[in-house]
């Protein structure tokens, strides 16, 4: 258990090293954006979080059905740390493109199809953490986080292809062929820093919930009344 | 018993419950009448303004007015405990879960027929017969398109004391592509539609009704079994 721990505090580390090195050679190496000047560098973390949110929410939803199979802890606490994990580099993205956006569109907002997206997959995934914050019972309480995963889950394609139909201002994604080389290594290795710091993030978060359920599994025999909870079913 | 005879039970059940009550529908329709008030007084008496804004108002209306109606869906079956007779049935969930999504359709259509007349006075749009007919035609897509996450969502909320908050909190962000689908559509109704965009809309609003159909169908078992 000891030596699980120690690596995956590795990736903590390794990530927050590779975070260190990506930024100093985004913001002090790599050459200045032609048309947007230095703010364009804020794409170092932006995109980056915005990759790893949805990885996060994408693994959240494989870990959803595999806890609404197999029903085991395990399974749920994985499922809760990948959606926080995710809403916080989703928070992370919006503030990030909001602060862009006001440089480069000159508005703090706008409803693109990505922005919209973002925001509608964050209020999507905060719902279920507030359904999950509601239920008392451990077992119930795994079931219905799941459920509510998968059905959050499938509703971001649709949300995203109702709001392309409006129309777009988002710049369409640039790919290593047409950037500068100097601006695709600080973007990878910030890719790869955030990816590391996530699975830290998500392992810590998990070993937390599994604590938090065999401290209720202890407390089960007590019958300790819930509060605010459940109603008398 | 087959499954469509199930289902027919249940629908049959809900629909008799509320024929015999009749408070849910008659208090849900007022609420929608208040909230095209509401929607009125916040433009201001400006006629232009509200024209233009009656698609989205009547689309909204309808959606606030249907997850109170969806909420108050489940709550009858907490009264009295009447969920764990109806579980302890020979019924399959599956049956359970598809005769309430149908009989919370069929109660969100009535909604249509009601409030689009009102919101059609209060802001002075002219519509012809075929444009009301394809309206509530088109309300009905949404219709099933709320009621399938509506019902799960409710079956699920109904047993915590937060129902009220829960359930506008899960299905509004849920339900954006039934929301901006119907406001597009209705408004094209309204409006008149030159480019025809009528048919996509209807086509978005159709795949969804379908997929949460089928997705919501497979999960509601797991949502009230054991330890529920």
């Amino acid at each position: 258990m000891n030596e699980r721990m120690t690596k995956i505090h590795l990736f903590g580390l390794a990530g927050l090293v590779l975070l260190l090195i990506g930024s100093y050679l985004g913001l002090l190496v790599a050459p200045s954006e032609r048309y947007m000047g230095d703010v364009q560098r804020i794409m170092y973390v932006h995109v980056p979080c915005a990759w790893n949110a949805m990885l996060c929410y994408i693994f959240g939803f494989g870990f959803a059905i595999a806890s609404l199979w197999h029903h085991r802890p395990r399974w749920d606490a994985l499922t809760v740390a990948s959606i926080e994990v995710g809403i916080v580099l989703n928070a992370l993205l919006l503030v990030q493109g909001s602060i862009w956006a006001r440089k480069t569109w000159g508005v703090w907002w706008d409803w693109d199809v990505r922005l919209t997206t973002s925001l509608i997959m964050l209020l999507l995934f905060a719902g279920v953490l507030a359904l999950r914050s509601f239920v008392q019972d451990p077992s119930r309480r795994a079931t219905w986080t799941a459920i509510a995963t998968i059905v959050a889950f499938v509703d971001v394609p649709l949300v995203y292809f109702c709001v392309r139909w409006w129309r777009s201002l988002h710049q369409v994604q640039s790919s290593p062929d047409t950037v500068s080389s100097g601006m695709v290594m600080p973007l990878r290795l910030n890719a790869i820093a955030l990816l590391l710091l996530a699975i830290w993030m998500v392992a810590q978060r998990a070993r937390l919930e599994m604590n938090r359920h065999q401290q209720e599994q202890v407390a089960e025999p007590a019958r300790i009344e819930p509060v605010g909870g459940l109603e008398d079913v | 018993m087959s499954l469509l005879r199930q289902v027919w039970t249940v629908v049959r059940k809900d629909l008799l419950l509320e024929w015999r009550g009749r408070s849910r529908i008659i208090s849900v329709l007022m609420f929608g009448v208040v909230t095209l008030l509401l929607f009125s007084f916040a433009v201001g008496p400006d006629s232009t303004m509200l024209r233009a804004a009656a698609g989205g108002f009547l689309v909204l209306a309808l959606l606030l007015s249907s997850t109170l109606g969806l909420s108050e869906s489940f709550r009858i079956e907490q009264e009295q405990r009447a969920i764990e007779g109806l579980l302890l049935l020979p019924v399959d969930p599956v049956a359970l879960y598809y005769g309430k999504c149908l009989s919370n359709t069929l109660f969100l259509m009535l909604l249509a027929p009601v409030l689009t007349p009102v919101a059609l006075v209060l802001y002075s749009v002219e519509l012809s017969a075929v444009g009301l007919v394809t309206l509530l035609g088109l309300w009905t897509l949404a219709a099933a398109g709320l009621s399938a996450p509506g019902t799960l969502y409710a079956a699920m909320t109904s047993r915590l004391q937060s129902q009220d908050v829960l359930l506008p909190l899960l299905l509004f962000p849920l339900v954006v592509p039934v929301l901006m689908g119907s406001v597009k559509a209705v408004t094209l109704i309204l409006m008149g539609d030159p480019m025809s965009q009528l048919g996509s809309w209807t086509v978005l609003l159709a795949s969804f009704a379908i997929i949460y159909w089928s997705l919501c169908g497979l999960l509601f078992p797991h949502a009230i079994e054991e330890g529920s």
